[in-house]
């Protein structure tokens, strides 16, 4: 049965109308229109589905869109600051963190999760933090590098 | 069709009489229906929103943990870590950080897998979970409620609405830890937990172990009391003897029996001895699996 509910993505309320047994990813992708958000496994393994919900990361693809009411979304779209990249994803290119790109939006919504609760994170910490992504391309070490620089730049600033 | 978002315990409860299943974190519920393994019920009632419901409250016998706390929450805090330390060292293996997030104690519990990370440290800390239905509340131990892989004996109109855990002797230390071929995303090969107390001496005076995937629900291992009295490596070694053999693993696809029988006896010795080095006022960081290196390297 569909229900008409209203979703908030990266501070816009969009109002959507959709079936219960949604799962949040493919409401983001297809009804609010945001395609930064990747389906990499749709089984809650691989983290390219990652969003934030109220700052905290979750598998978009496994959570029911219909829970997600009340809440605030945040997706890799909703990182940019302005038209300018966030530190992270320029540190992400500039580190060589990113190949084929398919894992990214995932891992920056997860290293802006970690940043947030811990901002001078350790290597292990970073490695924890993005347990839940998986790189098919650049064997993580970059990634990390990128995550570390990011945190010293922002303690910095 | 419907979905309820609860903002009452009430709410929730009167949702349940009329037939609705209760979602917590959906990490069990929805990825479970997303595989087939049961279609998605066809009412639910949402109870990540309830006030009371996500705290954990000290109390005059120990701690008491609402069914919605999350792992994320439970790994983190304080005094779980110091004083209740074996289901920190649960909650802190749970699939990644945004499982963690999402994933609460009352699914972990309810959902009744037998190689739940919660339920072998909550076993040995004696803990007990309140059931709540609109008729009133009960409460029931673990062994009580899990009946077999996937089900507990609460009624569908009852739901869990917190986990209460005795404070432990002076001189205890517990610890869970479990074999895994990665270090996150993983499910337990096998998992032991063993909560110590330790006589003045240096002694065992009292030693609780209980094991995850070796059995239709956690196993709680029997005829441990004629060990007190016997030193930490003697009460650890005969430990591991009978885990292995109490245990009545299966093979699957993460390993045969044999390799989970042997296995699970390495785990248990390593869960007394580590419960014992914490009991003896050792801090050992959560989750003791990162801090005495199982699981592949990163
Ligand atoms: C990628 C991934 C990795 C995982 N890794 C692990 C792991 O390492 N270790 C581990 O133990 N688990 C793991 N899990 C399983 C799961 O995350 C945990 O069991 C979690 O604690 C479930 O909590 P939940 O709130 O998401 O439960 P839900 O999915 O919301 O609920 C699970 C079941 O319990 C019922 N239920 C929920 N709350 C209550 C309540 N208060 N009263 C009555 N019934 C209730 C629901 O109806 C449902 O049947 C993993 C899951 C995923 C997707
Ligand atoms: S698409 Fe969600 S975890 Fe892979
Ligand atoms: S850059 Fe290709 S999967 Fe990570």
């Amino acid at each position: 049965m569909s229900e008409s509910i209203s979703l908030r993505v990266n501070g816009i309320d969009y109002p959507v109308t959709i079936d219960q047994g949604r799962n949040l990813l493919s409401v983001i992708r297809t009804e609010v229109g945001l395609t930064g958000t990747k389906e990499g496994c749709d089984d809650c393994e691989c983290g390219a589905c990652m969003v934030l919900l109220d700052g905290q990361p979750i598998n978009s693809c496994s959570y029911l869109a219909v829970q997600a009411q009340g809440r605030e979304i945040t997706t890799v779209e909703g990182v940019l600051q302005g038209d300018a990249l966030h530190p992270l994803q320029r540190n992400l290119l500039e580190e060589g963190g990113v190949q084929c790109g398919f894992c990214t939006p995932g891992m920056i919504m997860s290293a802006t999760a970690l940043l947030q609760r811990t901002p001078a994170p350790t290597e292990e910490e970073v490695r924890i933090g993005l347990s839940g992504n998986l790189c098919r391309c650049t064997g993580y070490s970059k990634i990390v590098q990128a995550v570390q620089r990011t945190a010293a730049e922002l303690a910095d600033s | 069709m419907s979905f309820t978002i609860a903002r009452t315990l009430d709410e929730a409860l009167a949702a349940l009489a009329a037939g609705a299943r209760p979602i917590a974190g959906g990490t069990d519920l929805v990825v479970g229906a997303r595989h087939g393994k049961a279609p998605l019920p066809a009412d639910l009632v949402a109870i990540d929103r309830i006030p009371g419901l996500a705290e954990v409250t000290v109390t005059a016998a120990g701690i008491t943990i609402g069914a919605a706390v999350s792992h994320h929450t439970l790994e983190g805090h304080p005094l779980i870590a110091s004083t209740y330390s074996a289901l920190a060292d649960g909650s802190a293996l749970v699939g990644s950080p945004a499982t963690r997030h999402v994933g609460t104690l009352g699914g972990n519990i309810m959902n009744a897998s037998p190689a739940m990370d919660t339920g072998a440290g909550l076993t040995v800390l004696g803990a007990e979970v309140e059931l709540r239905a609109q008729a009133g509340s009960r409460r029931v131990t673990l062994a009580d409620l899990w009946t077999a892989p996937g089900r507990t004996s609460a009624r569908p109109d009852e739901l869990c609405v917190a986990v209460h855990v005795p404070t432990p002797a002076p001189r205890s230390g517990s610890a869970y830890l479990r074999l895994e071929y990665r270090r996150a995303m993983e499910i337990a090969v096998v998992g032991a937990a063993a909560a110590v107390t330790l006589a003045p001496d240096g002694s065992v005076a009292a030693v609780r172990v209980a094991l995850s995937a070796v059995a239709p629900t956690i196993l709680s291992l029997g005829g441990l009391e004629t060990l007190a009295g016997g030193s930490v490596n003697d009460v650890a070694a005969a430990v591991a003897a009978a885990a292995s053999q109490q245990a009545t693993p299966i093979s699957d696809v993460r390993a045969t029996d044999h390799y989970r029988r042997h296995t699970v006896g390495v785990m248990a010795r390593r869960a007394v001895a580590a419960a014992a080095r914490r009991a003896a006022g050792e801090t050992i960081a959560i989750p003791v699996n990162r801090s005495i290196g199982i699981g592949a390297a990163s």
